[in-house]
């Protein structure tokens, strides 16, 4: 029983050590540095296996203690939980690897693998946040470790982006948070839940809690980048590539995109949020969101902002899935909050290449870039297809089941934006691709050799993992394990009935 | 054994006063080491007293009141003694590696700190308003020495200025005492409460609340009354100037907060209180924006105690004419807002100190690239931030959330606008530092690196204040130890 408090704690704890340890270490310590962050990462993977393998057999583990009079400190491993915890915990191991190789020589290493621990220590702890204000210690959490990652470059641009990034996410957080006193008035302190907690409430307090509503999705819209909130992301875009792989692909983004699922599913239950009509406005937002960040792509000449867009873009369709009701639609929404990350993760990955291997940062700079780096480009390729969302790639189950899903309820209008949306990410990715394979080599003013490999090795093998998850989620989407398998498996606990 | 811990909190700071005004600046800090362990076995020693036995009434060599001095000791004192010892013996330690021995006048610092901290330690403990005014007196006076020990002009005139504000504040204070004695003919505070509820006079006891108050939100630096602060916080020793931030400021407001409590509510009014809460306001949103506004770190760090002394403001609204529940949970919030400010000011004003000593300038454009060369102290005064905005895990997090509850439940919606909007002005001042000391510039100068023990000092704060935030629980049943009505 006791051990099954401790492993979630232990799996906040270890990154949380791994950082103080990193703070404290010398600058020159770069070996014993990268062994503690790669030994924190495995055990954290571990972890994260263990307490998956628990949920799926209907184990609990959780723990909660009274932290202030009237408020818990709760956390809980369910499937929902572990689904984020899983991604993040994977994906901090391979970008922990892709940082050392990135980051290799250059200073103050110290304390962005420091910050870089503690952000995802908070990620881990959003993900297995019992209620919304434990939810909430961990979403301000990431905000304050993740400002120095930004500004870490110490440039006047960096630091005008880190302020405009502090400036847009503390905004958020005091929405949220007032959000979430209003609602710990109306009905208490409420834990998360499958199927929701709320829906026995009181007539009367129906309005109450559609303005809590909308004030908790514009506090989590901020760093889900929803419509018109979305302005910090593509300025973020300064951070070293590491850090805007992890930002866009997990952390800050999945961060507020999770909370709006949490509240959606958990807290408010879907039946009830539809009850309440609060679902149609969000689908909406989330479907002009959807096109927005497609046609902002369309004109970025700069590739690491136009993969930001992108991201504006593609967080939405996960609160798309999760306002259109059935489980269908439901199974969509989450699964791509697996099957985002991971694309959009390579895609980071290798815009880092080209930069630090050919200097490239334009999208016309990319000229031939396919012959001098096959790997990073196929794994490119192959990411944006993905993205597209061509079969039988990972984008393409997502888009699948979302536009079914979206048809079993009648809601047509979802599949109109779906295909609107997939062309316009093949008119912004299909030009890049054509540029990387068929245009002739640009001069570059810079070139990095590394041996025979393309790119220095930590650099290159981490998007190839990823880029060939893209397509293993696509292939084998129907076996256990899969994210589709266990988005199936969350949607059939959240509508038990 | 109460005999003992008593002599213990109330002579031996005098006695070490007195001595170490004999004593060279070096065997003055040897004492003071002595002394700080003594005052942390003392009161964890009263801790574990009151938590197995009860709080107490304590009347000292005998004399009984109304004539003698009765002290009381309830779970709300041990906390703050606790806190006192805490951040005192930081500040302490920080100042015996800060100051320099071999000047002059520095040798007088053990002294007025001893003195201090038996002021500290009286009104923490003092029953009546007489006892109270006297410790309230001993607190200022040794401040303001403390503050002209910088020795330059200007610290003397910011010394002098805050000693004016102070006399006026004492005058006002004693004024209302004597009004109270006048009436009630008592001045322990539990028996005005006890005849305030009854007597059909209470009425009569408005004006002398009103001095007292006044008077003591002089000494608390409430805006508008606030101006004397900025110039002395800014000006004295960065050790100094943690001492009086964390603590000094918080003796007024804890008599204010307990004369209030105890037989305020009883006859003050709802404008009163409503007044008291729009003052607060104002100085949040207007100490954090002068904070914002200054060129100086030290200034920033003390324009944000400024904003910071508002919301202790909100007791008042907050407790008067509401539910018993709500009252306790804003008192609840005010106690963990004076505990976390006074953590995480002290760490703010110490860590400022360290950087100010590494690179040799008081501006805040000074601090670029300061983030890779004393990380440690940047680190501490950042996590300092963290609380100062009210952000979790904090205590600060927690005093915020704590009087949210408390405005939500009572209605009154309006003071949640503040907490909001002050906690982001905050963040703006703190991410200002921050984005200072983040800055990479290519001409780099070479900075002095302070004594490691400097550091470690500030940063034990700092975490002290988010460990507050994510055990609120615990500290506030410190504050709940049970009261025994035997004497």
């Amino acid at each position: 029983m006791m051990q099954q408090a401790l492993i979630p704690v232990f799996a906040l704890l270890c990154s949380m050590l791994a950082a103080a340890i990193i703070f404290t270490l010398p600058e020159e310590r770069q070996r014993l540095r990268t062994v503690i962050n790669l030994l924190a990462a495995l055990i954290k993977v571990a972890l994260v296996g263990v307490m998956t393998w628990g949920v799926l057999n209907e184990r609990d583990y959780g723990l909660s203690y009274e932290i202030l009079p009237g408020v818990s400190f709760v956390l809980q491993a369910d499937a929902l939980a572990m689904m984020f915890a899983g991604l993040s915990a994977v994906l901090w191991l391979l970008t922990t690897i892709y940082a050392v190789g990135y980051l290799e020589g250059s200073p103050n290493r110290s304390r962005f693998f420091g910050f870089f621990s503690l952000c995802v220590a908070s990620t881990m702890g959003i993900a297995l946040a019992g209620n919304l204000f434990t939810f909430f210690l961990f979403y301000e959490m990431l905000t304050l470790s993740t400002y120095p990652l930004v500004v870490h470059r110490g440039t006047d641009k960096a630091l005008r982006a880190g302020r405009n990034y502090i400036m847009y996410t503390l905004s958020g957080g005091a929405a949220l948070l007032l959000g979430i006193i209003w609602l710990q008035g109306l009905v208490g302190d409420i834990s998360f839940q499958e199927t929701g907690q709320l829906k026995d409430v009181d007539e009367n307090l129906h309005l109450p809690l559609m303005l809590v509503f909308g004030l908790l999705v514009a506090g989590l819209g901020v760093k889900a980048a929803l419509f018109p909130l979305h302005g910090w992301l593509p300025q973020a875009m300064v951070a070293p590539a590491p850090v805007s792989a992890l930002l866009h692909a997990v952390a800050v983004v999945k961060a507020g995109a999770f909370g709006i699922v949490r509240v959606v599913y958990d807290l408010y239950g879907i039946e009830f949020a539809t009850l309440l009509g609060v679902l149609e406005p969000l689908g909406w937002l989330a479907a002009f969101t959807i096109v927005y960040g497609s046609v902002r792509a369309l004109s970025q000449s700069d590739l690491k902002r136009r993969l930001a867009y992108s991201t504006v873009s593609q967080v939405s369709y996960i609160v798309l899935g999760a306002a259109v009701f059935g489980p269908v639609g439901t199974v969509g929404g989450l699964v791509h909050l697996l099957h985002q990350g991971i694309m959009k993760i390579t895609l980071f990955f290798c815009a880092g290449n080209y930069a630090e291997t050919l200097g490239i940062h334009k999208v016309q700079e990319l000229n031939g870039a396919g012959r001098r780096m096959p790997l990073t480009s196929a794994a490119f390729t192959l990411a944006a297809f993905g993205m597209i969302g061509a079969p039988p790639l990972a984008g393409f189950v997502t888009k699948w089941t979302l536009g079914s899903g979206a048809l079993n309820v009648g809601m047509e209008w979802v599949v109109a934006v779906l295909l609107i949306s997939s062309m316009l990410n093949a008119a912004y990715f299909l030009p890049v691709i054509h540029r990387l394979w068929f245009l002739s080599e640009y001069e570059w003013s810079y070139q990095r050799r590394w041996g025979r490999l393309e790119t220095h090795s930590w650099l290159l093998w981490p998007p190839l993992v990823t880029a060939s998850l893209t397509l293993l989620a696509g292939l084998f989407a129907v076996l256990p394990f899969s994210p589709l398998s266990w988005a199936e498996l969350i949607a059939a606990r959240e509508y038990l009935p | 054994m109460s005999n003992w811990l008593m002599a213990g909190l109330l002579f031996t700071p005098l006695a070490l006063a007195t001595v170490s005004l004999l004593l060279g600046f070096r065997q003055g800090r040897a004492l003071s080491w002595l002394g700080m362990l003594l005052q942390l076995l003392v009161s964890v020693g009263l801790w574990w007293l009151v938590r197995h036995e009860g709080g107490f009434y304590y009347t000292l060599a005998g004399w009984d009141a109304p004539l003698g001095i009765e002290l009381r000791v309830d779970g709300l004192v041990v906390t703050f003694l606790l806190l006192t010892t805490l951040v005192a013996s930081g500040c302490g330690i920080h100042a015996g590696f800060y100051l320099e021995p071999d000047r002059p006048w520095q040798r007088y610092f053990w002294p007025l700190y001893w003195f201090l901290w038996a002021g500290l330690n009286t009104v923490w403990m003092g029953g009546d308003l007489f006892n109270l005014y006297v410790g309230l007196e001993l607190i200022t006076l040794s401040a303001v020495g403390l503050v002209a020990l910088g020795g330059q002009a200007e610290a003397l005139r910011a010394a002098l200025r805050y000693l004016l504000a102070a006399l006026l504040g004492s005058l006002a204070y004693l004024l209302g005492v004597a009004l109270v004695y006048g009436q009630f003919g008592t001045l322990s505070l539990a028996d005005v409460a006890g005849q305030v509820r009854v007597s059909e006079h209470a009425l009569l006891m408005r004006p002398a609340l009103v001095l007292m108050l006044v008077g003591l939100a002089l000494k608390t630096a409430l805006f508008p009354l606030h101006g004397w602060l900025p110039p002395a916080h800014g000006i004295a020793k960065s050790p100094v100037s943690a001492l009086l931030s964390a603590l000094v400021v918080k003796a007024s407001f804890y008599i204010a907060a307990r004369v209030w409590l105890e037989a305020g509510v009883a006859v003050a009014s709802q404008w009163m209180a409503q007044l008291l809460g729009v003052l607060g306001a104002v100085a949040i949103i207007w100490g954090s924006w002068l904070a914002l506004c200054q060129p100086r770190l030290k200034q920033v760090v003390a324009y944000s105690s400024v904003a910071q002394i508002g919301y202790l403001f909100l007791l008042f609204p907050l407790t008067f004419g509401v539910e018993a529940s709500v009252s306790l949970h804003a008192q609840q919030g005010i106690t963990l807002q004076v505990i976390s400010h006074a953590l995480a000011k002290a760490a703010m004003f110490l860590a400022a100190g360290n950087l100010i000593l590494a690179v040799g300038s008081n501006r805040v454009e000074a601090l670029a690239g300061v983030s890779h060369f004393l990380p440690f102290s940047l680190f501490s005064f950042g996590l300092a931030g963290v609380s100062l905005m009210g952000l979790p895990p904090s205590g600060g997090f927690a005093a915020k959330w704590m009087l949210l509850q408390a405005s939500m439940a009572s209605g009154q919606w309006w003071w949640i606008m503040v907490l909001a909007g002050g906690g982001l002005l905050s963040a703006a001042y703190v991410f200002r530092i921050y984005k200072a000391s983040f800055l990479e510039r290519d001409e780099q100068d070479h900075f002095y690196h302070p004594d490691r023990r400097l550091e470690v000092a500030a940063m034990l704060l700092a975490l002290a204040s988010l460990g507050v935030g994510v055990s609120g629980s615990q500290v506030l049943s410190v504050m709940a130890m049970p009261f025994e009505e035997v004497q």
